[in-house]
């Protein structure tokens, strides 16, 4: 390996890591980042003829801590400022050399951070952009295209956040265990949307955006690793690897959605669902509450076990749809319920369950009710309502493999 | 850092408890403050008169313009504060969830600006 790539390759590493901690010793986002885009500046002049370090993060961190104290100090307007930076940096001295091999200070420090961009008092918008970019490092290009703004309107987006984070006090710390579980629930809930919004992309005219789905795979391992042994942490992370198992099956070479029911099988990726597997077993074996996130993934796993889609356990697929909604009563779940309850007790029962969901019109413009609805009818021989329900479907739909796929089974009905 | 919790209410709800109710609560919230003063939390706290005893004033074109009641109207009315230190809004978000009003009302809490030097 060249020294150049060894070089790149710590960097990417580290930089994660070093930001985190940078921000605990600075007490500042912006003035972290600065730091570390400062030190590792230092480092690509200084390591090709000094040698890399051996301890490259706490080289980092310690070059990045001395460049901040040294632009503090030359643009000080506030003495008070170089006062605080001055004793966090003696502070930090003393620290930086006790933790050099000590992993876990590091890992707190990247916990610090998720929890921090996690903050409930942030917006949730603000919670996911933070994350992604603070966090995973994404650049605000790449966030901003994932939230379809504009660069600027996600520049100013993060701007706020971390104004907010800095003028209200929001602290740069793992919660409290009497706030944890609390606080593990939007740190679960920001991976968890992370991860739909790249799997089932809300608008646009592609059906995933894979970036979105690694990131929130990588958050989730992250968090597993730092947080061993939660339920709901476990059940998460096998939840969106058992769905993001079945990435490359989804989509036709056309970009057409391919449904669970017509996926062919080969493609789905084997390593990936034996490691969500597991997951599940540890997430619903381990003590604490059952995690919703931990029945999601358990009925995700009914799915990949079945060798072909007939002889899928419905029934049990039914059972554990029922203790998610004693755990989770969303309209989302009741719908998805009702689909299963559509393959045990066939579409008339499910029809039923439907129809009053929609009664409570509590899924108005939800393109997939009326999708679900037209599929009940169409299998009832229905199929002048089902023509109906598929074409209001297809008005609110807004992806467009998902429109397709609806207008295509208009087609079908026309077709007799 | 100080913070300035502000209870928020709905005027005609409380008005409409009944005395036994009213003197539980005021036995909370002397319970409650007793609570951050042994903690070293508590600045200052009040309890404010109703909304219709408010003024409000405004000085426009040097003129100064009083009007009869609050700023704004709204669903729920400001009907007392605390001023509290801590140490971060983790502890002032801790503070507040254990103010009575939390219970029916809504406390704003908002970080307060250290003083110009």
């Amino acid at each position: 390996m060249t020294a150049g790539k060894a070089m790149d390759e710590i960097f990417r590493r580290e930089a994660g890591r070093v930001l985190a901690t940078l921000i605990r010793l600075l007490g500042d986002f912006d003035r972290a980042e600065e730091a570390r885009q400062d030190a590792f500046a230092a480092a690509i002049e200084q390591w090709p003829c000094a040698g890399i370090p051996a301890n490259p993060r706490a080289w980092l961190v310690s070059a990045g801590r001395n460049k901040a104290v040294d632009r503090v100090r030359r643009d000080a307007i506030y003495q008070s400022k170089v006062l605080h930076l001055e004793r966090a940096s003696a502070e930090a001295d003393a620290r930086v050399f006790i933790d050099e091999e000590d992993e876990a200070a590091f890992g707190d420090d990247r916990l610090r951070l998720i929890f921090t961009c996690c903050h409930p008092a942030l917006g949730s918008d603000a919670q996911i952009a933070l994350t992604l970019r603070e966090v995973c490092g994404l650049t605000t290009q790449a966030v901003s295209r994932a939230f379809l703004v504009s660069e600027d309107t996600m520049a100013q987006r993060l701007v706020r956040a971390k104004k907010k984070i800095r003028e209200a006090g929001i602290p740069y710390e793992t919660p409290p265990p009497e706030l944890l579980d609390e606080r593990i629930d939007g740190v679960l809930a920001v991976i968890y949307s992370v991860f739909t919004e790249g799997y089932a992309v809300t608008s646009g005219t592609d059906l995933m955006n894979e970036a979105l789905c690694d990131e929130a795979i990588r958050l989730g391992r992250l968090v597993d690793v730092l947080l061993p042994r939660n339920p709901a942490i476990t059940g998460l992370l096998a939840l969106v690897l058992l769905h993001d198992a079945r990435r490359r099956a989804r989509v036709s070479d056309a970009g057409n959605l391919i449904l669970l029911e017509h996926q062919n099988r080969g493609l789905w990726n084997q390593a990936q669902i034996a490691e969500g597997l597991a997951l599940v077993e540890d997430s619903l074996r381990l003590p604490g509450r059952v995690s919703p996130y931990s029945v999601q993934a358990a009925i995700a796993a009914l799915h990949v076990r079945a060798p072909d889609n007939d002889s899928t356990d419905w029934r049990q697929i039914v059972g554990l749809y029922e203790v998610l909604l004693r755990l989770q009563p969303t309209p989302v779940i009741e719908l998805n319920h009702a689909v299963a309850v559509s393959m045990v007790d066939g579409p008339r029962s499910a029809l039923d369950l439907v129809e009053s969901l929609a009664a409570r019109g509590e899924m108005k413009d939800y393109h997939l009710l009326n999708a679900v609805r037209g599929s009940l009818l169409h299998r009832l021989k229905r199929t002048a309502e089902a023509r109906e329900a598929y074409l209001r479907a297809l008005a609110e739909a807004k992806v467009e493999p998902e429109r397709r796929l609806i207008a295509a089974r208009i087609a079908q009905i026309d077709a007799g | 850092m100080n913070y300035l919790l502000l209870i928020y209410a709905n005027e005609a709800q409380t008005d409409a408890m009944d005395p036994a109710a009213i003197t539980a609560l005021v036995n909370e919230y002397a319970e409650f403050t007793k609570g951050i003063i042994q903690a070293g939390q508590f600045k200052a706290g009040d309890r404010l008169k109703p909304v219709s005893t408010a003024s409000t004033v405004r000085i426009r074109n040097g003129k100064t313009a009083i009007t009869d009641g609050p700023f704004a109207e709204t669903r729920e009315q400001l009907g007392g504060y605390y001023l509290v230190e801590a140490k971060n809004l983790d502890e002032a978000i801790s503070i507040a969830a254990r103010i009575p009003g939390a219970k029916f009302g809504s406390i704003e809490v908002r970080p307060i600006w250290p003083p110009a030097r």
